[in-house]
């Protein structure tokens, strides 16, 4: 499956610390130029370059503080609210600069999906959660909502366990449950790209198998972008593993060759738990 | 020693703390009790005594309270004797070693009366332009006359309807019967029907007629207008005034508030004028309430109904309009008062918020004006109660302010009725804590008003804790809702 993404060959030039990994534009789903981001002066993101291939798993790793889930906020342009985050270089989305002045911000993160780390679902039924979005979207046939949000629901692998209670308080539900909830909320609105920050890192380790089976589904509708801490997740269910470290990328490339034979030691250290 | 010092403080103090717990129950406990006691006993129907005094005297009347002598050891009771048109007085200090006999004869009556207040005596006949009866038939023949008086002002709305339920007979019986009756010194007196509003005999009666006797006074007291220069009568008029000035200010209120705190929290760029105006906001609650009140005079009475009144009511001037205290204005004034409260307690409600809920529903594409009206004002509304609770508390015993902006002794007519526009917010209103201070520092018999201000004070107190009970219930209700 990944041998038939073209790709130049990994490891080509040792020199260069920054990952050389390149998809087709017809493969890649988000394209990051260049991107640099500083929290009121202070580099959280620097220079970062890399290609997210469509219908894949693309997975970042990296110790606490090296940026990865602002990458992740960056993409979905949740930094907006902070007046503090001065930003350049570009992130485009199916080819289209997500931060042009022309561009709608609601439609962009309609687009791409976020799961954040704690399960948020809002104060309402289970059912108003997950049609929220759909809402937003303006009317729509009770009949056409209803099928949407069973769908969502199924393709989140929680339909069975809800479908008695669609109109319980969402609250009700188990942290792994809830989760599972937020990702069907998020699939609800049809997303091209599925952001999900460390979703697993609060749950038990049988919600975190369903999460983690789920994410290997999810990826024949979707583009998904993994953020984790969990080394043992990333290599069980991403296809691409992306490694930060102080804001840099440090390696990019297929995981089995990122966690068999990483290019760098500055890797190897961090996969295999030797790192200071 | 030292070590064992700090011990005992440690034990102490939830001591200290549960302490001063009980203590502020059992001043609570004893403020209830006090209103209840003394404001509900008073519709009571107490014994009437009759009294022979050394002196050969007799008086008849309530016993009201006993306090010792001014100039010698010993004890006077103070009896509440009625028969203004008689004594010249309502009351009677006799000092306790003064007494030789007390009774309390069963056909001993009290009349409620339109003039003159009650009458204290016995009732020697009825007189009709057709008979004359005496004896136990004439009480009979009054309590007949009137039960059929009051099923004509019942049965008959248009004659109840013109309202004044307090000025009776004038429909029935038009003065041509009265009756004779008789103090217990002896003097008669004769008393037109029409004049008596009821008629008891207090020593006579059963509990079940006491129990009847003072549901019926407490219901009069609740629902008719106040008389007598506001020392007996009812209290419907401020109880109603009250509670409409409170609910305008509530709704005045709430959007203001509401707004404001969105800004301050969700909106504005949280740096020093923030900051700044936030610390304003704040304080303006601790600012007296009378200022409020001379604001609101200034501003609201004279300069925005001043302006008001040249505008669209030069016909009627120079007698004002909306130029004077009115409920318009002193429910805005309130709203002023209270507007800190709201806000407060609606900003802390939004910071509260976790933000994970704002950036879920933004990233599922919600614009800002979405997340705010689909997730953070439903969750807030708790919060906004919470404030809108406390600022109804705070309006509905504020007095101060409302004596510059439109309460009134007095109110002729009531802010809401079936005259178009229906709500004049123009009118003047009678309040229960102004009706309070009123009754209590500026009717002519204060001792007589006592009574009706403590009923006053424990109506207003309940009024208070159903409209917060009533927003407590919305709450929990929004939040059961909610599910958390």
């Amino acid at each position: 499956m990944q041998a038939s993404l073209p790709k130049s060959a990994p490891g080509s030039s040792a020199s260069d610390s920054a990952a050389v990994m390149h998809f087709a534009t017809t493969e890649s789903c988000l394209d990051i130029n260049d991107f640099s981001l500083a929290y009121a002066g202070v580099p959280a993101l620097q220079h970062l370059s890399l290609q997210v291939p469509r219908h894949r798993v693309t997975a970042f790793i990296g110790p606490s503080g090296c940026g990865k889930s602002t990458l992740l906020r960056a993409i979905n342009r949740l930094h907006d609210l902070n007046e503090s985050v001065t930003l350049s270089g570009n992130i485009q989305l199916e080819g289209r600069d997500i931060h042009a002045p022309q561009l709608n911000v609601a439609e962009l993160r309609r687009r791409v999906g976020m799961v954040f780390q704690n399960p948020n679902p809002f104060p309402m039924s289970i059912y108003e959660n997950v049609a929220f979005g759909l809402r937003l979207q303006g009317r729509m046939p009770k009949r056409k909502r209803d099928d949407t949000v069973e769908w969502a629901l199924q393709s989140a692998a929680l339909w069975e366990e809800v479908k008695d209670r669609l109109y319980r308080s969402a609250w009700t539900l188990s942290g792994g449950q809830q989760q599972r909830l937020v990702i069907a909320r998020t699939l609800a609105v049809r997303p091209d790209v599925l952001l999900l920050d460390e979703p697993a890192s609060a749950l038990d380790p049988i919600s975190t198998l369903k999460i983690e089976e789920l994410i290997r589904n999810l990826k024949s509708q979707l583009t998904l972008v993994l953020v984790t801490h969990n080394m043992q997740q990333a290599a069980r269910v991403s296809d691409y593993t992306a490694f930060l470290q102080g804001g840099e990328l440090v390696e990019y490339g297929p995981t089995d060759s990122v966690f068999t034979n990483p290019r760098l030691q500055r890797t190897e250290n961090y996969i295999t738990g030797r790192m200071a | 020693m030292i070590q064992r010092l700090a011990k005992n403080r440690d034990e102490a103090w939830p001591w200290l703390s549960a302490a001063s717990v009980a203590l502020s129950l059992l001043m609570l406990a004893a403020l209830m009790s006090l209103l209840v006691v003394r404001g509900l006993g008073h519709f009571w129907p107490a014994p009437i005594e009759e009294v022979t005094l050394a002196d050969g005297q007799v008086i008849a009347g309530h016993a009201v309270r006993e306090a010792p002598l001014p100039d010698r050891p010993g004890h006077e009771r103070l009896y509440y004797t009625a028969n203004r048109d008689l004594d010249g007085a309502l009351w009677q200090w006799v000092a306790l070693d003064a007494i030789q006999t007390r009774s309390t004869p069963a056909d001993l009556v009290l009349l409620d009366r339109a003039s003159w207040g009650d009458f204290v005596g016995r009732l020697v006949a009825v007189v009709t332009p057709n008979e004359r009866l005496e004896g136990e038939a004439a009480w009979q023949a009054l309590q007949q006359h009137l039960n059929q008086r009051n099923a004509v002002a019942n049965g008959a709305p248009s004659s109840a309807a013109s309202g004044d339920s307090h000025v009776p007979g004038d429909t029935y019986l038009p003065g041509d019967t009265y009756l004779i009756v008789e103090s217990v010194e002896g003097r008669r007196r004769q008393q037109p029907l029409h004049d008596i509003h009821r008629a008891q005999r207090p020593n006579a009666m059963s509990m079940g007629e006491n129990i009847q006797t003072w549901g019926g006074a407490v219901w009069r007291f609740l629902s008719q207008g106040p008389r007598a220069a506001n020392t007996g009568g009812g209290v419907w008029p401020a109880i109603f005034g009250t509670v409409l000035m409170v609910l305008l200010m509530s709704l005045l209120v709430t959007p203001f508030g509401v707004l404001a705190a969105i800004y301050l929290n969700e909106i504005a760029h949280q740096g020093r004028l923030t900051r700044l105006v936030r610390i304003g906001v704040r304080n303006l609650a601790g600012v007296p309430s009378i200022v409020y009140g001379v604001f609101g005079l200034g501003v609201f009475v004279y300069g925005i109904g001043g302006s008001l009144d040249e505008w669209f009511f030069s016909d009627t001037l120079p007698s004002p309009t909306f130029g004077t205290g009115g409920l318009l204005w002193a429910s805005l004034t309130l709203a002023l008062l209270t507007l800190p409260v709201v806000i407060v307690a609606t900003e802390e409600g939004l910071a509260r918020i976790p933000d994970a809920q704002r950036e879920g529903a933004l990233a599922l594409g919600a614009t800002r004006l979405e997340m705010l009206t689909r997730i953070v004002l439903p969750m807030a509304a708790p919060a906004m109660l919470t404030g809108v609770i406390l600022a109804v508390a705070r309006a509905a015993g504020e007095v101060a302010p409302l004596m510059l902006v439109g309460v009134a002794k007095l109110a002729p007519q009531m802010p809401l009725d079936g005259e178009f526009p229906y709500l004049h917010l123009e009118r003047k209103f009678m309040h229960l804590g102004y009706h309070i201070f009123d009754t209590a520092f500026h009717g002519e018999d204060v001792q007589a008003a006592l009574p009706l201000v403590y009923a006053t004070a424990l109506l207003l107190v309940l009024i208070v804790l159903v409209l917060n009970l009533t927003a407590i219930f919305l709450r929990h209700h929004l939040r059961r809702e909610r599910g958390n």
